[in-house]
């Protein structure tokens, strides 16, 4: 088993929320990212998934908990401290309308990278490298003068990814990556991001709703539900054979390409999402969980091994 | 390798030719701008002949801004005097050429330097947050809340009246509302997601504000430039009228404009003129200023 | 044989442009019976909104309708005058759209706006309004419709807002509701919940055009489907046919890429290239220059549709040369 690239320990973050109250958006969550592997986290909007994702590369700062980076703790440090850090570690947006800046060229773009890091010695050497990256991510080199807005989609989500990859870094959050893309271009994407991830040697954390998407392309996955993680394990363990409710209606509830195995309605969950304001006390899900019991509504299960994967369930299905 | 070389080496060429280095490609921006909108053109045109008439002043015109003849007072416009004269005798022409030099110094430089400064400080007030955005944002406050008039006057009494005096008065009467729409520009960028793009691959402060924030103000900038040089040119006539800016018998538009006031309706003639130059300097750095912003969009470019 | 709540025929809309003009919907023709769920599937920008909207007689200036015609139960709609549209939306006519929170005005409690659209066209007092708002919020299944319907549109979650507005849109019992990806924006949970709304109402009669670019949804729910591309409907037919035994290439690419995430550890299937830019077509059949099968006949012309099956409607020259 391959080394444990990022791990967090018992991380919460909490955002104010007007009249004293908070939103608990994410709540004591711990784990571990091995170097080379694709982890999914899945969930609801709302579910902290993003919150999440931007503490473990330290775009947001938790409210309690660590992480450690090659076992190294990286919550503590300074700004300063944390440079050599922050270059190991890189994001792709969900928009690529919205993250890239419409004022500068492609070029621009992807040199941002390369030059705050000084990768390159000059002009010239930078504009070579960025007409690798173009190629690399499959982006004609004749577009390097041109501006976002002259691409479509998938192109600008290119771009985005070349922007990623230029500083070489060892974690890449993907933050939904093709769930704003069509299905014809979410394919292409999905597969760079796989050839990628062979060639340079990256890790994913993938971060989406469409767990479609996240079947093929996690090696793990993680499922959270209101702020915490309620199973996590192997990808075909997790999706194959669900223990936690909560995973069992979310992957009942993905709409199959197949009109022949229609959806009866029978295993709907119903009801809303509690608010993260004011979370239910107890298990978080047992407001909308057909088999909780009085312990569910009393005491918060903890991530247990069970049946070669952890689930936080005091009845696992 | 070698191919590599080659089709760089022809990337820059053709950068050569399409003049897409950062300034010509200014100046490429510049004349797309003139040659799509014709409502620029002609506005650069026109501050373009304005800038020519104050410089040429003394070369098209025979008499002098200070001329005084008292047997030719308020005399209506006549082949000797084009525009007529004033309540002093003195060309109206004469002293619009003259006054062009104040009124169109007026209207940008104290902008420009109000711009320059409420931009630096709105974008760091914003970026930074907490006590710097306090501080800045509370001293704005202060600016703000005295009646402009009221703390031109204090200023003014307290440098003592003058043209540089009058630029430092408007500068620091103006900063204030520049800094609040850029924070509130800035606010609204820190939240979008290229600048946390930007933030992941580890820009520092000072670069993001100069490559990504204060690009991205600049179609905000260039609004709050065009509306207030005609509002700068506005306030130095009423500090004029005060007795506190430009001095008689030197001469502004706006000190022409309040001068001939009381003359309205024996002599229309001396308010129309100078009020109908600052109708269309207004006017031209207006539509410059629209040119301006859709000249540098990104949108229009490449088309 | 029951009558067709919906039928359009050789459908074109026109934009003017600059370098000519262009046609986001071109010869569209599609049929919806009564109490059946039709689908109308593609990317971003193939025109299925832009249908929807012509329907609903919402074409954007300088777009127009240049060509074909709709029928709402024999009614001609492209004949009426804005006045008689206007009693026509929101009565027989309702649409319900991709984000609700930009269809509810923020200022005014949920109920309160159910209750003008019913005045809007129905003569009852405002009572019988308020009762009809409640029966319509029991009816898509909002529970608490007392309480509920006194929030205003923010305080609702993204379901509850989406359930306002089918009830707003089933309030005056309209021939033909149509639904402009209506989930969209949602989970996959509150997703099925809407799906499972939408099936209940066509039970009740409703007749339905469900926009939608996700093929799953559309497996799921729709009796009959039309793919579209580049403003032309690719292929059309019952969806357990179609799914079963596509032949369009493109719909066989749009299956392919879709089927192929669950075979794990594979090269996922795609299909080359992006969609075209609006108002830059390529020559011949549009989607030529992503097809594995484009030849000189493709290249030369755009394809006229075929029946190759009743009900089975394709626009291909090679269609059924190659086995599924």
């Amino acid at each position: 088993m391959s080394e444990i690239l990022l791990e967090a320990r018992h991380l919460t973050r909490e955002f104010p929320a007007g009249k004293g109250r908070m939103v608990h958006a994410v709540t004591d969550v711990s784990l571990q990212i091995r170097e080379g592997e694709t982890l999914a986290l899945v969930g609801e909007s709302g579910c902290g998934k993003s919150t999440l994702g931007r503490m473990l590369i330290r775009l947001l700062e938790p409210t309690e908990g660590e992480i450690l980076f090659r076992g190294t703790e990286i919550t503590g440090l300074s700004a300063r401290e944390f440079r050599p850090f922050r270059r190991q570690m890189q994001m792709i947006f969900q928009d690529p309308y919205a993250s890239l800046d419409p004022r500068m060229s492609v070029r621009s773009i992807i040199a941002e990278p390369l030059k705050t890091w000084n990768l390159c010695r000059d002009r010239e050497a930078v504009t070579e490298r960025v007409l690798e990256l173009m190629e690399a991510t499959g982006v004609s080199g004749e577009m390097l003068h041109r501006y976002p807005h002259q691409f479509s989609g998938g192109q600008r989500q290119r771009i985005g990814i070349a922007r990623a990859i230029a500083a070489e870094p060892s974690l890449i959050v993907c933050d939904e990556p093709v769930s704003a893309l069509d299905v014809s271009v979410q394919n292409q994407i999905l597969n760079l991001l796989k050839k990628l991830q062979k060639t340079r040697n990256l890790t994913y954390l993938f971060i989406s709703h469409d767990l479609s998407v996240v079947r093929h392309i996690s090696d793990r996955t993680a499922v959270m539900f209101l702020g915490k993680i309620c199973e996590t394990g192997d990808t075909e363990t997790v999706y194959t054979r669900p223990r936690h409710p909560y995973t069992r209606f979310l992957l009942n509830a993905v709409p199959r390409p197949d009109p022949r195995r229609r959806e009866t309605g029978g295993e709907l969950l119903a009801g809303e999402l509690p608010s993260p304001v004011n979370p239910p006390p107890g298990c978080r899900f047992h407001t909308r969980c057909p088999f909780a019991t009085e312990e569910c509504r009393r005491t918060d299960p903890p991530l247990r091994e069970t049946d070669g994967r952890l689930v936080a369930c005091h009845h696992p299905v | 390798m070698k191919n590599r070389q080659k089709e760089l080496a022809e990337l820059h060429q053709r950068r050569l030719e399409d003049g897409n280095g950062p300034v010509s490609a200014f100046r490429a921006d510049l004349f797309r701008m003139f040659r799509k909108n014709r409502a620029a053109a002609l506005s650069v045109l026109v501050i373009l002949l304005l800038i020519l008439a104050a410089v040429f002043a003394p070369v098209l015109t025979p008499y002098s801004y200070d001329d005084m003849d008292l047997g030719n007072r308020l005399s209506p416009p006549s082949a000797a005097h084009l525009l007529g004269t004033d309540e002093g005798g003195r060309d109206i022409l004469t002293r619009l050429l003259y006054g062009a030099r104040i009124s169109l110094l007026i209207g940008v430089v104290p902008t420009v330097v109000s711009i320059l400064i409420g931009a630096a400080l709105g974008t760091i007030a914003g970026w930074r947050g907490g006590i710097t955005d306090t501080v800045i944002m509370r001293l704005a406050d202060i600016v703000l809340a005295f009646p402009s008039m009221l703390l031109a006057m204090v200023i003014m009494f307290t440098l003592g009246d003058g043209l540089v005096n009058v630029f430092l008065t408007l500068a620091l009467l103006n900063w204030a509302a520049v800094a609040r729409v850029v924070r509130a520009e800035t606010l609204r960028l820190k939240n979008t997601e290229y600048i946390e793009a930007a933030r992941a691959i580890g820009v520092s402060g000072p670069v993001m504000l100069l490559r990504h924030i204060l690009p991205n103000c600049l179609p905000t900038l260039i609004v709050l430039f065009t509306l207030n040089v005609p509002a700068a040119i506005l306030t130095e006539s009423s500090l004029s009228f005060l007795g506190m800016g430009i001095q008689p018998p030197s001469a502004s538009w706006g000190l022409m404009v309040n001068a001939g006031k009381n003359y309205l309706y024996s002599a229309p003639w001396i308010c129309a003129a100078p009020g109908l130059i600052i109708m269309v300097a207004v006017l031209a750095f207006n539509f410059l200023g629209d040119g301006l912003r859709d000249a540098l969009d990104p949108h229009q470019k490449n088309r | 044989m029951e009558q067709n709540t919906l039928e359009i025929s050789h459908l074109t809309v026109s934009f003017p442009t600059d370098r000519g003009g262009f046609r986001p919907v071109n010869d569209v023709s599609l049929t919806v019976r009564k109490g059946q769920i039709v689908g109308l599937v593609g990317e971003s920008g193939c025109g299925k909104s832009m249908t929807a909207r012509a329907v609903m007689g919402l074409i954007r200036s300088p777009g127009k309708v240049t060509g074909g015609q709709i029928l709402l139960e024999g009614k001609d709609l492209l004949a009426l005058n804005g006045k008689e549209m206007r009693s026509l939306r929101g009565n027989e006519l309702a649409m319900v759209f991709q984000d609700p929170m930009t269809s509810l005005n923020p200022v005014v409690p949920v109920g309160k706006q159910v209750e003008e659209a019913i005045l809007l066209h129905r003569r009852v007092s405002r009572e019988e309004a308020r009762k009809r708002t409640l029966e319509a919020f029991r009816n898509v299944g909002i529970s608490e419709a007392e309480k509920r319907s006194r929030s205003y549109p923010h305080e609702l979650s993204g379901g509850l807002r989406q359930r306002v507005m089918i009830a707003m849109a089933m309030v005056c019992c309209p021939r033909l509701l149509i639904a402009d990806e209506p989930t969209t924006a949602l989970d996959v949970i509150m997703e099925a919940q809407i799906l499972q709304l939408m099936r209940q109402m066509r039970d009740r009669g409703t007749s339905i055009l469900f926009i939608s670019h996700n093929l799953g949804v559309i497996a799921q729910l729709c009796d009959y489907t039309c793919v579209m591309y580049a403003g032309r409907i690719a292929e059309q037919g019952d969806t357990r046919e179609l799914f079963e035994r596509p032949v369009h290439p493109y719909t066989r690419g749009l299956l392919g890429a879709v089927s192929s995430l669950d075979r794990k550890g594979e090269e996922l299937e795609t299909i080359r290239g992006s969609v075209p830019a609006p108002g830059s077509l390529p020559a011949g059949c549009p989607f030529g220059p992503r097809c594995g099968l484009c030849d000189e006949t493709c290249r030369g012309a755009c394809p006229e549709p075929r029946e190759i099956s009743p009900g089975h409607i394709v626009r291909c020259f090679h269609a059924g040369e190659v086995p599924v």
